[in-house]
């Protein structure tokens, strides 16, 4: 079985993209969670098939988009350190704090490494016993369970030169907290194909159940896609909400109760500030006291100092879908992907960045206001040697 | 926010000892090969059966049979279309 | 040569231990009469036609890596600069800043690479520089290769010349070598098939060019920053439009699967032993045909074509035939989770 082959082909998402066209009979706006969701449809061009009336807006479900400035902070404050190896997720590298970012601090003589796993920061760990490696552990319900086996499997080691600073989120509530906002509208969610593998479909039952929300968990390749936005688009057609699950392959009612037994045992909920959001309650996830010898800010005495969003950043607004990326005063001008401001032009997949990227062919339609800023000049290419 | 991509399991290895041998899986796509760690899997995978790798974890152990369903369930839509005579063109 | 032993000041200073590093090391591997005679520079004769000259620093990392190394790639990324204009290479200096601690070891087996790459290409290393700094002033070792070629004043090959129309055609496989570093850098432990595509193009080009001059509108090399990023370079440069066809992109099913695990772009990272060719549309399958019979461009094929709009954009029909605009690269590639 080739997935890429047979979910990426025409035979299989010409009909859905058909049936889509064929089902839609009034505007719907749908949210995607998930910014890997956002990165595939940009990637696959998905947008430029929608028929018009299909509103897609970007959710919160971009890890690097809402941690918070003062966490980049403390992570750039840990670089500094002499002793400190940073071992992060490639897509941590360029986001900025308030001053600076890690790849800054790199070439400020910081040891900043990238690893593909959190697993591998072990490795690095025993190979330098006189350094401290530190990973700043972000991500959602799909990730914090490989951190929490990490911690574990560190604790088995006795390491004493690791370290995590805690900085992962949970999805239920901040999609709660966003719904409960009046401003937000919103028909739809395309909800995260794994996140939803860990905490299971009827995760979402609640939203459908209290704002009335059509729901349905997707999958990341197009046709899995395009399966689930057309799942969505039925269910607002027929007002028949639900939460539905596209995505059975990965995902399944109840989810992954392991991976759930793994974040309790290292992980406690607590209340956690959202870039663009503010805090919401229980929304993030920080260390058990059994495990403080891995907490890096308490073991290096680092605090992480509240911040405040750039003046004229509409982040908040466009992470709630009630504003889009050329109403925001900062778009295209002060804020490009070249140097983001804030945490939706930070990362590929944050809405300004994605929009900013987005285009079909000239005809194609486009889902917004056209402005003279969503059409990039040619840029320079400023391309660094790796 | 999460890449992660199916690939099959080719070999189980370790399992005797969580510290110095824990169980892992040795993947392979397209004659690409990882080790993945099994602690957050649904549940151990067979050789022969697929995982669904992120940041080197498996996530989730599914069989040929699960990935078909989904499968299974589009292509039946678009044999439907094909009956009422509505399967369009390959789009420009 | 002991594994210890290492580079030191005294290599550069132009003394003793530079003579003996230049005749025992040098000389051993790179062997053209005009560096033996270690002139202050090399005469090249003379030639005719339009003199074409190109220069690349190399500071890769890793220095090693399946499929080649930075000898490699200093020789064949040079030799193909000039290959892109039509210039026939005809030599190459190689100038060398190492860091004092260097293995000896090391720098042999790159100097060797380069000696085995040149000599296979007919590219001779004529003249060259040797430099010690002292520990911490350099990254190991950097590297520069300049390179000297002849163009017949009978074409103009120039990322400026493409037409709307013409087709887009690229003469192998994508992302190879990009693939290669970025799985090294970003501590992904794979293994596989996965190795760099480094090799000199100027024979490629000699026979596209004696087939049809005339016909070979631009060729470019999709070094750093990728496909993506050299097509929109040359889409600005000839002001006009490229759209490129995602089905049609030879690409090799290990490089995808990696891409897909680092959650790298394949469109955007570095070839080094490929070119796109920019040719008129009535040519271009007897074009294919010709570079797939030359091992160089075995997978070549016809992706893209370039369209009368000259707004300097390129976008990509995907597999599922939506539209998606390209853009040039900003920063370096980075792996990713999400």
């Amino acid at each position: 079985m080739k997935v890429a082959d047979v979910f990426r082909s025409r035979e299989i998402t010409a009909p859905l993209v058909e049936e889509i066209r064929a089902t839609l009979t009034r505007p719907v706006r749908i949210m995607e969670v998930c910014g890997t969701h956002t990165m595939a449809i940009f990637r696959h061009g998905i947008r430029s098939l929608l028929p018009e009336g299909i509103t897609l807006l970007s959710g919160p479900g971009c890890p690097v988009c809402v941690t918070p400035a003062g966490h980049i902070d403390a992570f750039i404050a840990a670089a500094r350190l002499p002793q400190v190896t940073i071992a992060t997720f490639g897509d941590l590298i360029r986001v900025p704090g308030s001053t600076g970012s890690l790849a800054a601090a790199r070439a400020a003589g910081a040891r900043v490494e990238i690893v593909y796993s959190p697993m591998d920061t072990l490795l690095l760990a025993q190979k330098e016993p006189k350094r401290t490696v530190l990973f700043p552990a972000i991500g959602f319900e799909t990730t914090a369970p490989t951190i929490a086996a990490t911690i574990l499997q560190a604790e088995r080691m006795g390491l004493t030169n690791f370290l995590i600073i805690a900085a992962c989120k949970t999805m239920p509530g901040a999609l709660e907290a966003l719904l409960a906002d009046p401003q937000l509208q919103v028909d739809g969610l395309l909800c995260p194909g794994h996140v939803s593998a860990i905490i299971g479909a009827d995760a979402y039952r609640p939203l459908t159940d209290t704002y009335g929300l059509a729901c349905t968990v997707a999958g990341f390749e197009p046709a899995d896609i395009l399966a689930g936005l057309l799942s969505l688009v039925k269910q607002c057609t027929a007002q028949t909400p639900e939460v539905a699950n596209c995505y059975t392959r990965a995902v399944t009612a109840t989810g992954n109760s392991k991976a759930r037994a793994l974040l309790d045992a290292v992980f406690v909920p607590a209340d956690s500030e959202w870039r663009g959001l503010g805090t919401i309650p229980a929304s993030g996830l920080v260390l058990r006291e059994k495990y403080q010898q891995f907490d890096g800010l308490r073991q290096l005495g680092i605090a992480v100092q509240p911040t405040e969003e750039p003046k004229g950043c509409r982040c908040g607004a466009i992470l709630k879908g009630c504003l889009l990326p050329p109403d925001c005063p900062l778009y295209g001008t002060a804020c490009t992907p070249l140097q983001p401001v804030g945490p939706c032009m930070v990362s590929n997949e944050g809405t300004c960045a994605a929009y900013y990227r987005y285009s079909g062919t000239a005809e194609d339609r486009r889902s917004a206001t056209t402005t003279a800023a969503t059409v990039p000049k040619p840029l320079e290419s400023t391309i660094t040697n790796p | 926010m999460c890449l992660a991509i199916p690939m099959q399991v080719v070999e189980l290895k370790g399992g005797s000892d969580e510290l110095f041998d824990p169980p892992v899986a040795l993947v392979e796509s397209d004659g690409i090969r990882k080790e993945i760690r099994l602690e957050m899997a649904d549940r151990i995978p067979a050789v022969g059966e697929y995982v669904i790798i992120h940041a080197g974890f498996a996530i989730r152990t599914l069989t040929e049979e699960d990935a078909e369903y989904n499968l299974r369930l589009m292509r039946q839509m678009a044999e439907a279309l094909e009956r009422e005579g509505r399967l369009p063109g390959v789009p420009e | 040569m002991k594994a210890d032993a290492i580079v030191s000041l005294d290599h550069g200073s132009g003394g003793l231990a530079s003579q003996k590093l230049i005749s025992n090391l040098f000389l051993k591997y790179l062997t053209s009469p005009q560096l033996r005679d270690l002139e202050d520079c090399a005469m090249l004769g003379e030639f005719a036609g339009r003199i074409a000259l190109s220069t690349d620093s190399y500071v890769v990392d890793p220095l090693f890596f399946p499929g080649g190394d930075i000898g490699e790639l200093a020789v064949h990324g040079t030799i193909n600069d000039l290959a892109m204009r039509g210039a026939r290479p005809i030599a190459l200096s190689l100038a060398l800043i190492i860091e004092e601690g260097f293995s000896l070891q090391d720098l042999e087996r790159i100097i060797a690479s380069v000696g085995r790459c040149s000599e296979s290409a007919g590219v001779a290393v004529v003249t060259g520089d040797t430099k010690v700094v002292p520990r911490g002033k350099a990254d190991g070792i950097f590297l520069n290769t300049t390179g000297i070629g002849i163009a017949s004043h009978r074409y103009d090959i120039s990322g400026k010349n493409a037409l709307p129309g013409d087709a887009v055609i690229l003469s192998g496989t994508l992302a190879d070598h990009g693939i290669t570093i970025m799985s090294r850098q970003a501590g992904i432990d794979i293994t596989g098939d996965i190795h760099s595509d480094t090799q000199p193009l100027h024979r490629l080009v000699a026979c596209l060019l004696e087939e049809d001059a005339g016909a070979v509108h631009v060729l470019r090399d999709p070094t750093r920053g990728g496909l993506a990023t050299t097509l929109c370079e040359i889409a600005h440069a000839s002001e006009v439009s490229i759209i490129i066809d995602e089905e049609r992109l030879p690409i090799r099913p290990a490089v995808n699967t990696a891409c897909e695990m680092i959650g790298l772009d394949p469109l955007y990272l570095a070839n080094e032993g490929k070119c796109i060719i920019i040719c008129e549309q009535e040519c271009a399958d007897a074009l294919v045909q010709l570079l797939r019979r030359l091992p160089e461009g075995r997978d070549a094929a016809l992706i893209g074509r370039v369209e009368e709009n000259n707004s300097g954009r390129v976008s990509l029909t995907t597999r599922i035939g939506g539209s998606r605009l390209l853009e040039p690269l900003t920063g370096q590639p980075l792996p990713r989770i999400c």
